[in-house]
C-alpha cells in the first residue's frame, strides 16, 4: 500500500528517516468475533502462589491506572501505584462529564457489538486497528457490569434501570452516565477499589511521587526511577513488569481542557529510552468549550458534548449581527450551520466537523462574543428551544451543574442568553505504540489509556476513552500481562546494576542542570510560548509550509529553554517550578515529534486537517492510497533525526470509505 | 483592581509559618482566584522570589486538589472551590487573608499545601463495596429506585477536598465520612458491609486525629458540592445500628 523507500519521497522527509515497517504480530486470526477469546486462552497462565512473588510497577492512578492496580491486586500480585497528586481519586480522569459508551442495547435500538466497532473505526476516520477496536467493544458491556456492582451512581429512569443517552457521531443512545460527573464517578469506583487493595496489601501507594525515568535492563524493563516531590528524594523502584497508564499530552499546547499537571513525561522518557511513540499529531480538539477570555487564562474549560443533545449551534448570518444581543436576532437571521449542512446529524456530527465549521464560521467573521484582538472567537449553543419544549426542570435535571460552570466563569446564565461556545485541545489519539498485548517496543514495558496510541484512530469519538481506560485496566491489561509474566521468577535487579545507576544519575544531573541556570524567563513562559507555537501551526489546521516554521520555532525555543530558564528555589523540598520546568523541557521535545510527524502526513483525517488535502466542498481529504497506517517514531539519539517505522493498516472487516455525515 | 494579600508562607512541615503581604494589580474579574495566585507567582519569579506553593490539578471544581482558607472561609466567599472562585466576588482595594487547610490530620506541607492522605485512610478502612473484577452480575439486574438513587448520588459527588473539616472548629471529618457511607448504604449493592464498613470508617477517623461532630454545621455551608447535613444523621444512624447488632 505504501510504496515509498525511503524519507525523501515522503514531505519533510529531510527531517526523520525511514526505519523498517512494523506490525502487531501478537493479534490471533480466524473471525474477529473470536479473537479476544481465543488470546484469552492462549494466554499462559501464572499460578496464584506465583502472583505473589511477581511485582508490577503501574504510573498512573485514572481510570486506566487504578482499574489496572486493583485489579492485578485482587489476583494477588504485588503493585507499586505511582501519582504525582496527593490521592489517586485526583487523576485526570475525574473531569470527565459526558458519559461512557458500551454496547449493550438496552434501548432496542439496533445497538450491537459489531455496530459499536463500526462506529469507532469509522469516527476514527480509519486511522485505528480493527482487532483493538473490536475488543475494546466486546468488553464494554462488562465494564458497565462492574461498575454497577461497585456502586457506581449512573443515571436511573423511573423503572430503576439505567438509562442511556446519545453522544456525537453515532445514531444508537448506548452512553451511560452519571449526571455530567461520569468520569468522577468512574475513578471513585475505580479508586475504592484500589483502596480496597491498599488495605489488602496487595497495592502499595506513592502519591506526590513523579516517575522520571524508566529503568530498561538486559532489553527489559525492570522498573522506575521516581522523585518524592515532597522530600525531594530521587527513589529507585524495581519490579517485573511496568505499566505506564499516565494519561494524555494535551498540555503541550498550554492551553487545554487537561488538568494543569497533565505532562508527556512519563510517556516521553520511556520513548527516549525506546519505545516507539505512536501517531503523535493526533490531537483531539472539542467543539463545545468556553472560549478564551484573555491572557491570563490558565486552562481552558469544556462544557460537555452532551449539551449537543438538546443545545443548538448557531452564529448569525450576517457579520454585522454579531456584536448584537443574541435574543435580539430573530431566526430568520440565524444560521443553524451543522443543521444546515449536515441534515442527517445536525448538531451531533462527531468532534472534528463540529470544531472545523465552528472555526470556519468565525473565520467568515461570524463569530461571536468579545472581541479578542480583532476577532470573536465562539459560537452559540443555545438552549431556548429545549427550554420551551422541556421545562426548566428537566432542562436543570439534565444538565443543571454544566449551566452552572458556565454561569460561574463567564457571569452569564444559559437559561437566559445563549452559552457561548469554541473549541479546543482535548485529547491525544497519539500515544506510546503497543501491540494486541498493549506492550510496547520495550518488552515487559506495558502502556494503558490515553497513554497508548491504539484504539481511537485519527478522531475520538465522544464516551469512547472512557471506556477504552476501563476497559484496558480492568479487563484487557490483567489478561495479557499474564502471558509476560508467567516467564517469571525474572532473575532480580540489583540497585547497584549499572542501568539503574545511569538512570538515576541521569535524573539527578537534569535536576541539578536545570536548577543551576538561573536565566531570566519563568517556566510558564516557555510553555505559553511553546502552546502558542502548537496551536497557530500544528492545531485545528495544518499547511506545509507552517509546520516547518513550527519547527524551527520551538528548535530554538528549546534552545533558549536550556540557557535561560530559571528555576528558583532547591531539589530537596516541595518545588513546584522544578516538577513544571521538567515537564516543559520533555513538551518541548515533544512538540518538534508532534510537527515532523504532522509534516509527513500530507492527508486530511479526523481532527487533523492539512489545508493541502481538501475535497471539492471543502471536507477533509484522507489518502487512504498513501497513508494507511500507523505512524510509529523511534527516538533517533540525542540531536539526531526521529525514525519512522510504518505499520500498515489493513481493514478486513470494515470497507475503508469517505467519511460522510450529510 | 488592586489587592493587597496576606499569605501563609512555610518553608515545611517543620518550620514555624507567616503572614507575608503582597501587592498585586491590573486584576481583571475574570481570572479565577488561583489564576490570579500565579500572576502572583510570575512577578515573585522575576523578582527572583520563591514562589508560593498551592495545590490545583483540574481547576474545574472537580478533582478536590485545590483549596485555601480566603479570609477565614473555606475556598473563600462563595460556595463553590477555590479554582472555580472568579475575582468578581472580590473589590478593588480589599485586603484578602490566604491561609492552608487548619486540622491536626492535615499536616502543612509547604505554605498553602497539606496533606490530606488521612482521607484516603479512611476510605482504605472500608469506604468500597468488595467486587472482584469480572465478578458482576448484569448490570439491570439491580434496579434501583430513583429516590434512593438520586440520593446515592447527591452522596457521592463529594470531591474529598476537605473544605468541611477546615470549616468545622472541631476539625471534624464527619461530612465526608458520612457522604460515602449514604453513597453507598443508598444502594442495594452495598448493603452487605454496611455495618462492618461503618465501624472501621469511624475508627479510622478518630484514630486519624479528625474531631468529633457537634452539629454546628458549617461543614455543609463550606462543602462546594453542597453535600448535605443529613449525610451525618445517615452515618449516626448507621453506626448505632451496626454496635447493636
Ligand atoms: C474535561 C474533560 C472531559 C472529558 N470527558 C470525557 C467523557 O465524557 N467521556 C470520555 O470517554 N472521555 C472523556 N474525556 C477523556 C478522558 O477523561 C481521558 O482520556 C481519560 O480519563 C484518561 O485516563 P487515563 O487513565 O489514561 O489517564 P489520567 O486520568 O489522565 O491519569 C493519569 C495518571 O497518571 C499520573 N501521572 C502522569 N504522569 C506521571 C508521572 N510522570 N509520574 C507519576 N504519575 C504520573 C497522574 O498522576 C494520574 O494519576 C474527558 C477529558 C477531559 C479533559
Ligand atoms: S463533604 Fe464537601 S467539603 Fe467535605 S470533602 Fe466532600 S466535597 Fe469537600
Ligand atoms: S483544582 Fe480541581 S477542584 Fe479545584
Amino acid at each position: 500500500m505504501t510504496d515509498t523507500n525511503t524519507s525523501a519521497d515522503l514531505p519533510g522527509g529531510d527531517l526523520f528517516t525511514l526505519g523498517a515497517p512494523i506490525a502487531d504480530t501478537k493479534a490471533p486470526d480466524g473471525p474477529i468475533e473470536n479473537r479476544w477469546t481465543k488470546a484469552e486462552f492462549n494466554n499462559r497462565l501464572v499460578n496464584p502462589s506465583n502472583r505473589r512473588k511477581l511485582s508490577v510497577i503501574i504510573v498512573g492512578t485514572g481510570l486506566a491506572g487504578a482499574s489496572a492496580a486493583a485489579t492485578m491486586g485482587e489476583s494477588g500480585y504485588h503493585v507499586k501505584s505511582f501519582c504525582y497528586q496527593d490521592s489517586p481519586r485526583r487523576a485526570h480522569s475525574i473531569a470527565a462529564q459526558g458519559g461512557i459508551n458500551a454496547a449493550k442495547n438496552y434501548n432496542n435500538d439496533g445497538d450491537s457489538v459489531h455496530r459499536l466497532f463500526y462506529d469507532t473505526v469509522k469516527g476514527g476516520d480509519y486511522r485505528s486497528r480493527e482487532d483493538n477496536v473490536y475488543r475494546l467493544s466486546e468488553v464494554s458491556t462488562r465494564i458497565i457490569d462492574q461498575c454497577v456492582a461497585q456502586g457506581v451512581p449512573f443515571a436511573r429512569d423511573y423503572g430503576g434501570l439505567l438509562d442511556n443517552r446519545s453522544f456525537g457521531g453515532v445514531q444508537v443512545a448506548r452512553t451511560f452516565y452519571a449526571r455530567g460527573q461520569t468520569g468522577q464517578q468512574l475513578l471513585i469506583g475505580a479508586y475504592q477499589a484500589m483502596e480496597r487493595q491498599v488495605a489488602n496489601g496487595t497495592v502499595e501507594q506513592f502519591t506526590r511521587h513523579e516517575m522520571l525515568e524508566v529503568i530498561v535492563k538486559d532489553g527489559k524493563a525492570r522498573g522506575i526511577i521516581a522523585r518524592d516531590m515532597v522530600t525531594g528524594e530521587i527513589e529507585t523502584h524495581l519490579a517485573d513488569v511496568v505499566v505506564l497508564a499516565s494519561g494524555g499530552y494535551g498540555n503541550v499546547f498550554f492551553l487545554s481542557t487537561n488538568a494543569m499537571g497533565c505532562n508527556v513525561t512519563a510517556t516521553w522518557r520511556a520513548h527516549r529510552k525506546g519505545a516507539y511513540f505512536g501517531n503523535p499529531c493526533y490531537t483531539q480538539i472539542h467543539p463545545t468549550c468556553i472560549p478564551v477570555s484573555g491572557d491570563h487564562q490558565s486552562k481552558l474549560t469544556l462544557m460537555s458534548e452532551s449539551l449537543r443533545n438538546d443545545g443548538r449551534i448557531w452564529v448569525p448570518k450576517r457579520a454585522e449581527d454579531c456584536g448584537k444581543d443574541p435574543r435580539e436576532i430573530p431566526e430568520a437571521d440565524r444560521d443553524y450551520y451543522l443543521e444546515r449542512i449536515y441534515p442527517a446529524f445536525g448538531n451531533l456530527v462527531p468532534r472534528d466537523i463540529a470544531s472545523r465549521q465552528a472555526k470556519n464560521v468565525c473565520d467568515e467573521g461570524r463569530g461571536v462574543g468579545p472581541l479578542v484582538g480583532d476577532f470573536r472567537r465562539g459560537v452559540y449553543l443555545d438552549f431556548s428551544a429545549a427550554l420551551a419544549r422541556m421545562s426548566e426542570e428537566a432542562v436543570a435535571e439534565k444538565y443543571g451543574n454544566l449551566f452552572d460552570m458556565y454561569q460561574r466563569i463567564t457571569g452569564e446564565s444559559p437559561y437566559d442568553v445563549p452559552m457561548r461556545i469554541y473549541p479546543a485541545v482535548h485529547y491525544t489519539m497519539g500515544g506510546l505504540w503497543v501491540d494486541y498485548d498493549l506492550e510496547t517496543t520495550i518488552p515487559g514495558l506495558f502502556a494503558v489509556g490515553e497513554a497508548n496510541f491504539s484504539d481511537h484512530g485519527a478522531n475520538r469519538l465522544g464516551a469512547s476513552s472512557l471506556m477504552q481506560c476501563l476497559g484496558d485496566g480492568y479487563f484487557v491489561l490483567p489478561n495479557t500481562i499474564r502471558n509476560y509474566l508467567a516467564d517469571g521468577p525474572f532473575e532480580p535487579v540489583s540497585e547497584d546494576a549499572p542501568e539503574v545507576v545511569e538512570a538515576r544519575q541521569a535524573v539527578e544531573d537534569r535536576i541539578s542542570t536545570l536548577l543551576s541556570i538561573n536565566g531570566d524567563r519563568t517556566v510558564d513562559s516557555f510553555h505559553r510560548e511553546l502552546g502558542n507555537i502548537m496551536w497557530e501551526y500544528c492545531g485545528m489546521e495544518r499547511t506545509e509550509e507552517g509546520l516547518r516554521k513550527a519547527v524551527d520555532l520551538i528548535r530554538a525555543l528549546k534552545d533558549e529553554f536550556w540557557r535561560n530558564v530559571k528555576v528558583l528555589g532547591s531539589a530537596d523540598t516541595l518545588n513546584q517550578s522544578l516538577e513544571k520546568a521538567g515537564r516543559v523541557a520533555d513538551f518541548l521535545e515533544l512538540g518538534e515529534l508532534m510537527c515532523i510527524d504532522a509534516l509527513h502526513r500530507r492527508e486530511s483525517c479526523g481532527g487533523h486537517f492539512r489545508a493541502e488535502s481538501v475535497t471539492d466542498d471543502g471536507e477533509a481529504l484522507r489518502d487512504d492510497e498513501n497513508f494507511a497506517y500507523v505512524a510509529a517514531w523511534e527516538f533517533g539519539g540525542e540531536g539526531s533525526a526521529p525514525v519512522l517505522h510504518k505499520e500498515d493498516l489493513v481493514y478486513e472487516f470494515i470497507e475503508l470509505k469517505q467519511r460522510s455525515y450529510k | 483592581m488592586n489587592l493587597t494579600l496576606k499569605i501563609w508562607r512555610q518553608d515545611g512541615p517543620q518550620v514555624a509559618g507567616r503572614l507575608a503581604e503582597y501587592q498585586v494589580s491590573d486584576i481583571s474579574d475574570d481570572m479565577s482566584f488561583l489564576e490570579m495566585l500565579d500572576v502572583l507567582n510570575e512577578e515573585l519569579i522575576t523578582k527572583g522570589e520563591e514562589p508560593i506553593a498551592f495545590d490545583s490539578d483540574c481547576r474545574e471544581g472537580i478533582c478536590g486538589m485545590c483549596g485555601l482558607m480566603i479570609s477565614g472561609h473555606a475556598h473563600g466567599p462563595e460556595v463553590t472551590t477555590t479554582c472555580q472562585l472568579h475575582m468578581r466576588s472580590f473589590k478593588d482595594g480589599d485586603t484578602i487573608t490566604v491561609e492552608p487547610w487548619r486540622a491536626e490530620a492535615f499536616p502543612v506541607v509547604r505554605d498553602l499545601v497539606v496533606d490530606r492522605s488521612s482521607l484516603d485512610r479512611i476510605i482504605q478502612a472500608g469506604g468500597f463495596i468488595s467486587v472482584n473484577t469480572g465478578a458482576a452480575t448484569e448490570a439491570n439486574n439491580l434496579p434501583v429506585s430513583k429516590p434512593k438513587a438520586d440520593r446515592a448520588f447527591d452522596a457521592a459527588t463529594c470531591i474529598g477536598c476537605g473544605a468541611c473539616v477546615a470549616a468545622c472548629p472541631n476539625a471534624s471529618g464527619m461530612l465526608f465520612m458520612g457522604a460515602k457511607i449514604t453513597h453507598l448504604s443508598e444502594l442495594p449493592q452495598g448493603q452487605a458491609q454496611r455495618d462492618a464498613r461503618v465501624v472501621s470508617m469511624v475508627n479510622q477517623h478518630d484514630h486519624e486525629g479528625f474531631g468529633g461532630c457537634t452539629n454546628i454545621g458549617e461543614c455543609s455551608a463550606a462543602c462546594p458540592k453542597e453535600i448535605p447535613l443529613d449525610v451525618i444523621s445517615t452515618l449516626n444512624a448507621d453506626f448505632r445500628k451496626a454496635k447493636q447488632a
